[in-house]
Parts: C-alpha cells; structure tokens; sequence
C-alpha cells in the first residue's frame, strides 16, 4: 500500500493530489485485478480441474439413469432380463461408457486431490505433471472401459 | 467477508472434510460393484437379488447413498457459488442461485429416498 494510506487518512494532503495517478499505479500492479474465467488463458490444470467439475455435473444427472436400472434389475427376473437385453443396445452401450468414463475420470481426478490434500504435487510444477498424469490415466481407464463395455 | 448459509455445514473447512471422506466411501463402493460385475460376467438374477439382499450389502448401499447426498450437494453448491454470479449472469444471480440450489437439493432429497426404496423393497 505505502502512500496510498494518505487518499483515505488524508484525502486534502498534498502528496495525495499531486501523485493520485502514480498512487493508483502502484495500488493496481501488487493487486489482482482479473477474475473472470472467461477472459483468462487457462493452464492444463483449470482444464482437468473443470473437467472433473463437469464430470461431477454429468453423474448427478446419471444418477437417475442408475437408480432406473438398480430398481428395475432387482424388481423380479423378468426386470433384471430386460436390464441386461437393454444394456446390449447400441444406445445404453455409448451412455454406459459415457457414465463409466465420467466416474473413472471424477475417481482419478479425487484421488489426485486427496494426494494434494497430504502435501504432494502442490508446487505449480507438480500442479501440471499432476493433470497430466490425471489425464494419461484416466484416458487409458476409459479405454480400458470401453474395452470391457463393448 | 461473504457468509454463506447455503452450505452443507456453515463452515468450508468441516464441508471439504465432508466431501473426502463422502468420496472416499463412495469410491470404495464404485470399486466394489465395478469388481463384482467385472468377476462375474454371466451374473444371473438369483445371485444380483442375494448380493442386494444381504445386510452388509444393504449397509454399505446406504452408507454410499449418505455419502452421495453430502458429496453431490457439496459440489453442486460449489459449483453454483462459482458460476452463477452476478458478475456470470447478472443482477438476479442470488435469486438463480437460489434456484439452483434448491432443484438439486429436492432432486438428491428424491434420489435418497428411492435408493431406500429399492433397498428395502426387495
């Protein structure tokens, strides 16, 4: 802060009305300024941070989309028949692995954060080798999904 | 300072202890069903029905539905604090908010409740 003290002690001094642009200045540069995500450049560590944050969004909606299986495969036989022909479609195959994709990368991006969360990996280098890992991990484990899915 | 009410506990450090070990539970259910369904690629309806049936599986199932309520709502307000604000969406942000807030709260409220169904309903 240094002089800028003087504006809001002393708002009639004279260092106050002469130098109110450089105060200013000086003021603006130790601050920051911009917060709006939308017009910041984002790093590889916003990128899985959001992803994660999205990949949350979608398996609160597929939430629905599970209890509606669960319920009806435990319903009677002929519920749990229906389930598993269902499931052989094209159409639940691709939302299935979306869900399963959705929860493996949430599952690998959370346990990043409870790495984090012991200390490691929390420098601005370990910040990006950490989202980096979190996406060659999670992208072989979808695979992997799909895989089994198909 | 900003207070919030909204949140899950009135208090951000017990919140972010709520949504890890919410989601170290609901990781170790994830794992354990994908498991079981991965070992068990012929699983038939007698043997889905026993595994749900069992009073470990009906605990367990309900511990991962407390904790999915604690971790959904944490997250959901997390991400509605972040994004819809009046610098996002304007003026009638605390009132979208709001909104919100309420919809995934009533929509968790019924997911609880039919996770309770289907567990004691079989």
């Amino acid at each position: 802060m240094g002089s800028g003290y003087c504006c809001v002690l002393f708002p009639t001094t004279l260092p106050c009305a002469l130098g109110l642009s450089s105060v200013k200045k000086a003021v603006k540069s130790q601050r920051p300024v911009n917060l709006d995500l939308r017009t910041i450049k984002l790093p590889i560590t916003a990128y899985t941070s959001i992803l994660h944050r999205v990949s949350g969004v979608i398996l609160f909606v597929g939430i629905a989309l599970l209890l509606l299986a669960l319920d009806t495969s435990l319903s009677s036989p002929e519920g749990f028949e229906e389930v598993r022909a269902y499931l052989g479609s094209p159409l639940a195959k691709l939302v299935s692995w979306a869900l399963l994709s959705a929860l493996l990368y949430h599952l690998v991006a959370g346990v990043r954060h409870l790495i984090m969360d012991s200390g490691h990996g929390e420098t601005l280098e370990g910040g990006k080798l950490g989202s980096k890992i979190v996406i060659v991990v999670s992208a072989v484990l979808i695979v992997l999904a799909g895989v089994w899915i198909w | 300072m900003v207070t919030n009410v909204t949140n899950f506990s009135r208090s951000g450090l017990y919140d972010w202890m709520a949504q890890r070990v919410s989601a170290v539970v609901l990781a170790a259910y994830f794992l354990f069903l994908l498991g079981y369904l991965i070992a068990n690629p012929g699983l038939e309806y007698s043997q889905w029905h026993a595994l749900f049936s069992a009073n470990w599986m009906r605990i367990f199932s309900l511990l991962a539905l407390v904790a999915l309520s604690v971790h959904a709502w944490v997250g959901m307000w997390t991400i509605s604090t972040d994004y819809l604000t009046n610098m996002a969406i304007g003026k009638w942000a605390t009132g979208v908010r709001f909104l919100f807030q309420a919809v995934c709260g009533i929509a968790m409220f019924t997911f609880f409740v039919w996770g309770v169904q289907i567990l004691w309903g079989i």
